[in-house]
């Protein structure tokens, strides 16, 4: 008995947290300064070989998932369980407990106290401030003996559960995430615009996820500033089950797509040296075609050639292209067109739309995590933890309302758990408005 | 009259406010209290016409943002939170003897932002990254909490030097370390202050975690910056929980202060230039 009670003490202990929590930030400063997840050559690269196996070894590659990163973890969760579960009760006692029994001797000696007499009958009186007690948010209740009488009130007991909340948010999230990592998976892909893809490739293993649909890039924007700077990347995207597109959306940068649990964010692209034109007549005909520049293209059913003889670029990125049209109705008409966009293009009686543009491949980040919410539930408690254990305190004031002769003595006495200097001020307001209360009586 | 001009006026500004707190402090010149804080506040009042003009600002070169995305925003927004939470202490614990020992980072603050070659000034459009609601609700929490633990930073320096320095001294030193506030008091509003910047700290990182999930697919990613962000949360859950140990005295929680600040300000500025990492935007 006496063992496991010194066991549980310690994982009961604060020096255990302090110590937990001095070890996770020193060995957390490792990972930021030695880079995490790099090939094995980067190390060696670096570090030398015999570093660099001295690092797989411990795991310092690799090391917020690494057995001895988790197990402090693992202690520190221990440690929170723990320490709760040895001091709830007294803060479930502290909170529950029937404070008319204390006892008038134990009440005098309270942090706060202030006297007052009045000539009324203690009942009136209990009456009397019961009613502007009321009013200022203090719910009394009373006990009568034949000594005396006694009313008791209270605020906020149950901020005492504050700090057991935050200690139970941690938990969550750590459930969350545990959850997230088993049940979920993250990886990515590079997808061409016109392709489609019903598998994506993790970071970590080498064998494809399958999706359980299908996504397709219908088409991928990319847009500048006027100082070269990147100001947007859109992908439109449609998913598709057993061939139908059941949702279609434009994803950028800081608004993903949400589908059956998996989420597909814009993460990058990747241009190529492919164009995609698009060519239609007014009469509803019309082609999509993929080529390479300064080859020529045909559309055999319209009889119309076409193909890009000249083009503007800033490094990899097309901005303007140089078309060559033609059609059996006349001489082949060249034209600039701004890549991305259509033009009108009038031969003879038919005037066709025309487009073209740089083909990307648009990378997108695809994950899924089962746990995210209850990592949010998590956060959320911690907040209202925090709040209730810093910004509320449990206080209680006794009124002890006694006669003597014929004239009744009044003790007005409080105390709190924290906010000593804050109560303080507060109790003097409320012995002020008694006082005053007492002399209107 | 545009922005830079008044964050100018502001940093000059903030230099006379800590003349006039050193003043007050060193020399024991309590009258000048009173001027000292409104000429503080009129200073704060210019900064934030300043930062609200280079917000309109944004929108007159069509790029439309809130200025708070690159190390010069960050660095005044960072200068104008320590003086706007400073000015509120002074007022809730009638001391202006703290001034002298905070306003000075706000001061530091303007003049690094003002004086770097290698920050740019400009305003620049967002990056995709970049564009998003979080961004404000994350940057101004985690700030906010920078601020606070600057401060409290100030008052362990405080406390440090009236312990060493304290009523046993006998030389010349004593009356300037006699106008600092009892042990006792500077302990408790650290304690207070540190407690104000740990809430908002962590309303910083969960709304960096939820807007990271949104953008990038994982609200956690062990990246260098959320990474610091950790170990600055550490410290300070660390200095909370050591006053319930017996033997951890107000030094040592002086000491933890101005760790934790040393951690704020790596987290804040070291990463960036330091370390690589998805957290780059802030390097120029």
């Amino acid at each position: 008995m006496k063992s496991s009670s010194s066991l549980w003490n310690f994982f009961a202990s604060v020096k255990l947290a302090l110590f937990t929590l001095c070890s996770l930030a020193l060995t957390s400063i490792i990972g930021t300064i030695i880079p995490q997840n790099q090939a094995e050559q980067v190390y060696i690269d670096a570090y030398g070989t015999k570093t660099a196996t001295f690092f797989q070894l411990l795991d310092i590659t690799n090391m917020y998932t690494s057995w001895w990163f988790l197990s402090l973890l693992g202690i520190l969760s221990a440690n929170l369980i723990v320490c709760s579960l040895d001091r709830f009760p007294r803060a479930w006692e502290q909170i529950t407990r029937d404070n008319l029994k204390l006892s008038p001797a134990r009440i005098a000696k309270l942090r706060h106290a202030a006297s007052f007499t009045s000539p009324e009958t203690p009942e009136k009186i209990a009456g009397s401030l019961k009613n502007l007690l009321g009013d200022k948010g203090w719910e009394t209740v009373q006990s009568t003996g034949a000594e005396m009488v006694l009313l008791f009130s209270q605020k906020q007991r149950w901020s005492r559960v504050g700090v057991y909340i935050v200690h139970l948010s941690i938990l969550v999230v750590f459930v969350g995430a545990i959850y997230g990592s088993i049940g979920g998976f993250r990886g990515s892909i590079m997808l061409p615009e016109l392709e489609s893809s019903g598998v994506i490739y993790p970071y970590e293993q080498q064998k494809s996820i399958d999706l359980g649909f299908t996504v397709r890039c219908d088409r991928f924007d990319l847009e500048f500033y006027d100082n070269g700077m990147p100001k947007e990347y859109r992908s439109q995207l449609s998913i598709l089950e057993n061939g139908t597109v059941v949702l279609q959306k434009d994803i950028e940068v800081n608004d993903p797509l949400r589908y059956k649990g998996i989420t597909l964010y814009q993460a990058s692209y990747q241009p190529y040296r492919n164009f995609i034109f698009t060519l239609s007549k007014e009469n509803g005909a019309s082609i999509i075609r993929t080529g390479e520049f300064q080859k020529e293209l045909q559309w055999q059913e319209a009889n119309v050639r076409f193909g890009i003889i000249n083009l503007e670029s800033l490094r990899d990125n097309v901005s303007r292209i140089k078309i060559w049209f033609s059609d059996p109705t006349g001489p082949p008409t060249q034209f600039w067109l701004k890549a991305g966009e259509q033009a009108e293009v009038t031969r003879g009686k038919t005037t066709y739309v025309f487009s073209a543009k740089q083909r990307y491949a648009t990378g997108l980040q695809v994950a899924k995590d089962p746990g995210v919410w209850i990592v949010y539930l998590g956060f959320g408690l911690l907040i209202l933890g925090l709040y209730m254990a810093f910004f509320m305190s449990h206080r209680r004031i006794w009124l002890v309302i006694t006669q003597q002769d014929n004239r009744t003595n009044i003790t007005l006495s409080g105390t709190t758990n924290k906010n000593a200097t804050g109560f303080a001020v507060q109790f003097k307001q409320l012995a002020e408005t008694i006082e005053g209360h007492l002399l209107q009586q | 009259m545009d922005s830079s001009t008044l964050l100018g006026v502001t940093t000059f500004a903030y230099l006379f406010s800590t003349i006039l707190y050193t003043v007050i402090f060193i020399f024991k010149f309590p009258r000048l209290g009173k001027f000292a804080t409104w000429f503080t506040a009129l200073a704060l009042v210019v900064q934030t016409i300043g930062i609200g003009l280079r917000w309109y600002e944004s929108y007159q070169m069509g790029i439309g943002r809130a200025p708070l995305t690159n190390m010069y925003e960050s660095v005044i927004f960072f200068a104008w939170t320590i003086i706007a939470l400073y000015l509120f202490i002074e007022y809730k614990f009638k001391s202006r003897i703290i001034g002298a020992f905070t306003v000075p980072i706000a001061f530091l603050a303007m003049a690094y932002a003002s004086l770097d070659g290698t920050i740019t000034k400009g305003i620049t459009p967002l990056v995709p990254a970049l564009q998003s609601n979080w961004l404000i609700a994350h940057v101004v929490t985690c700030f906010i909490g920078y601020a606070a633990f600057s401060i409290a930073a100030g008052l362990g320096l405080m406390y440090l030097i009236k312990n060493r320095f304290g009523p046993s001294s006998t030389d010349k030193q004593d009356g300037i370390i006699a106008s600092l506030p009892p042990l006792k008091v500077i302990d408790s509003i650290t304690h207070n202050v540190m407690i104000f910047g740990f809430i908002w700290l962590t309303i910083g990182i969960i709304t960096g975690a939820i807007w990271a999930n949104s953008a990038w697919g994982t609200y956690w990613s062990w990246d260098p910056k959320e990474t610091w962000s950790l170990i600055t949360w550490f410290v300070y859950a660390i200095t909370l929980h050591a006053r319930f140990t017996r033997g951890w005295s107000g030094t040592r929680i002086a000491w933890l202060s101005i760790l934790g600040f040393i951690s704020v300000i790596f987290t804040y500025y070291g990463v960036n230039f330091l370390l690589a990492g998805l957290h780059s935007y802030g390097s120029s």
